[in-house]
């Protein structure tokens, strides 16, 4: 069964390649693979066994478990990607997720500033003198990196971009 | 009437039984050990000044006495769940492992489900199904939160629940957590003794029936079901156990849990029960300072690989 458009309440599968796109705009395989590995520098094997879904318009799902009619389902995995637009953005749970292996664009935030990210509140940072754009940012937490979500950078401002439901206020850790 | 003086001649101790209702519960969360270490997460705490202490049965678990689970570093970062201590039991009496095809039939809000993918190490696939739209966007923002990926999310009735969506034809094991009565859940929400009637207890029974019946069909020869509820209500436990045994090709198996329980009811209210109910496990609130729990361990009939 192949749809000829894209129709939002349903998943179907990117196409592996943009030359077996059947449904105008829709993101195949291979340039979700090479967008992470071109901006963050994930490697495409990361993804190696999940499978990339798209329901409502540009949304990129990805899922790691068996379906073949997933048509009727009310979801499959997690979201992952929102495409179709000129810069594509990744959501801020796969950021948490898979962001810990990103080489590039990825942002350190200090502890004072790592709060205010985690609030929602937009910061002047220009000190930042990498890419603008969508940023993985990151903070120093129990002996390693951990991903807050995702940022953007533009005109030496960070935006935070984490969803209102996922705002916290809270505590800057002491590092001194 | 408060319901409770029903299982009161249920009770070793009526007194510490009654006792320990009145007492509220202290917040617990679970390490999504997809994202991180139990380890990690108290290394966590230690640094952004937050209280905890560990649970003796199960070091995935940590007691926060100052409360808000959701107000800190590793919630934030998707580290933590909060979930009542009992509430990881039935995940752990079924055992799921990475790769399994498991049915999760009354899903939402979601706990069991990504304890459940989480001990698969996400691979596999976890149907979570529930039959009340609202509440499973809370299962979707759990699973999104916890950042989970083998979650199949269904909304059907699960007493009849078709598997044409899927991929497959049957699961390796089920969970049945079913909606019951919830007494147990007294020291958390101490309306449900209050709105507690006897026709809700005959009403839901049936539907409980309905649900592990279908859950053990799906299931495949060997394979695993478990059946849970927060009711001490043998109408919803034992009695269920006892309709499905009679009903289905199916046997309840013993099984060890890391906390006092004590064994099925085998006779309530004039019914008598099928003996096999004694392994299915109690869990009174008095005996390890939890909420009241009830879980049974089903292997389904015919010849197949033990799950």
């Amino acid at each position: 069964m192949s749809e000829r458009s894209n129709r939002g309440q349903r998943f179907d599968r990117l196409p592996v390649t943009p030359d077996e796109r059947q449904v105008p705009g829709r993101a195949s395989r291979q340039e979700v693979l090479d967008w992470w590995n071109d901006r963050f520098g994930i490697p495409p094997e990361t993804f190696e066994g999940y499978t990339f879904w798209e329901k409502g318009a540009g949304k990129v799902w990805i899922f790691n478990g068996e379906a073949t009619d997933p048509s009727t389902v009310e979801a499959i995995g997690m979201t992952f990607l929102r495409t179709r637009q000129d810069h594509w953005k990744p959501t801020m749970r796969a950021v948490q997720r898979f962001g810990g292996m990103a080489t590039r664009n990825v942002i350190e935030l200090s502890p004072e500033r790592a709060r205010r990210f985690a609030a929602g509140e937009d910061q002047q940072l220009p000190e930042w003198d990498g890419d603008w754009g969508y940023l993985i940012v990151t903070h120093e937490l129990a002996g390693g990196q951990a991903a807050l979500g995702v940022g953007l950078y533009l005109h030496d401002e960070l935006r935070s971009v984490v969803p209102k439901g996922s705002r916290e206020d809270l505590a800057v850790i002491d590092r001194e | 009437m408060n319901p409770l003086e029903r299982y009161e001649p249920l009770v070793d101790d009526r007194e510490a039984f009654r006792a320990a209702c009145d007492r509220p519960l202290p917040s617990v969360v679970r390490v999504n050990t997809i994202a991180t270490t139990a380890e990690r997460v108290a290394a966590a705490f230690d640094e952004e000044g937050i209280r905890y202490e560990t649970v003796d049965w199960h070091d995935g678990l940590f007691v926060l006495p100052d409360g808000h689970p959701g107000r800190n570093w590793p919630h934030f970062h998707g580290w933590t769940h909060g979930q009542e201590e009992v509430s990881v039991l039935p995940g752990l009496a079924l055992d799921p492992q990475p790769g399994d095809r498991v049915w999760d039939a009354c899903a939402a809000p979601g706990s069991k489900t990504t304890q459940i993918a989480a001990m698969m190490n996400d691979q596999g696939t976890v149907v979570a199904n529930d039959n009340n739209l609202g509440r499973l966007s809370a299962l979707r923002h759990n699973t999104e939160r916890l950042g989970i990926t083998n979650v199949v999310v269904t909304n059907q009735d699960a007493r009849n629940y078709s598997l044409k969506p899927l991929a497959f034809d049957g699961f390796d094991r089920a969970l049945v957590d079913a909606p019951c009565s919830c007494e147990g859940t007294c020291r958390k929400n101490p309306d449900v003794l209050d709105e507690w009637t006897m026709d809700h207890v005959r009403a839901v029974a049936g539907i409980q029936k309905g649900i592990l019946t279908r859950a053990v069909r799906m299931t495949r020869p060997g394979g695993t079901v478990v059946y849970s509820t927060c009711t001490f209500a043998p109408e919803e436990n034992e009695a269920v156990l006892d309709h499905v045994l009679a009903e289905v090709d199916c046997e309840l198996v013993p099984f060890d849990l890391p906390v006092r329980t004590t064994p099925g009811v085998l006779e309530w209210d004039g019914e008598t029960y099928d003996p096999s109910v004694e392994h299915a496990r109690r869990i009174y609130p008095h005996h390890n300072d939890t909420g009241g729990f009830f879980c049974a361990k089903i292997r389904v009939g015919g010849e197949g690989v033990e799950a």
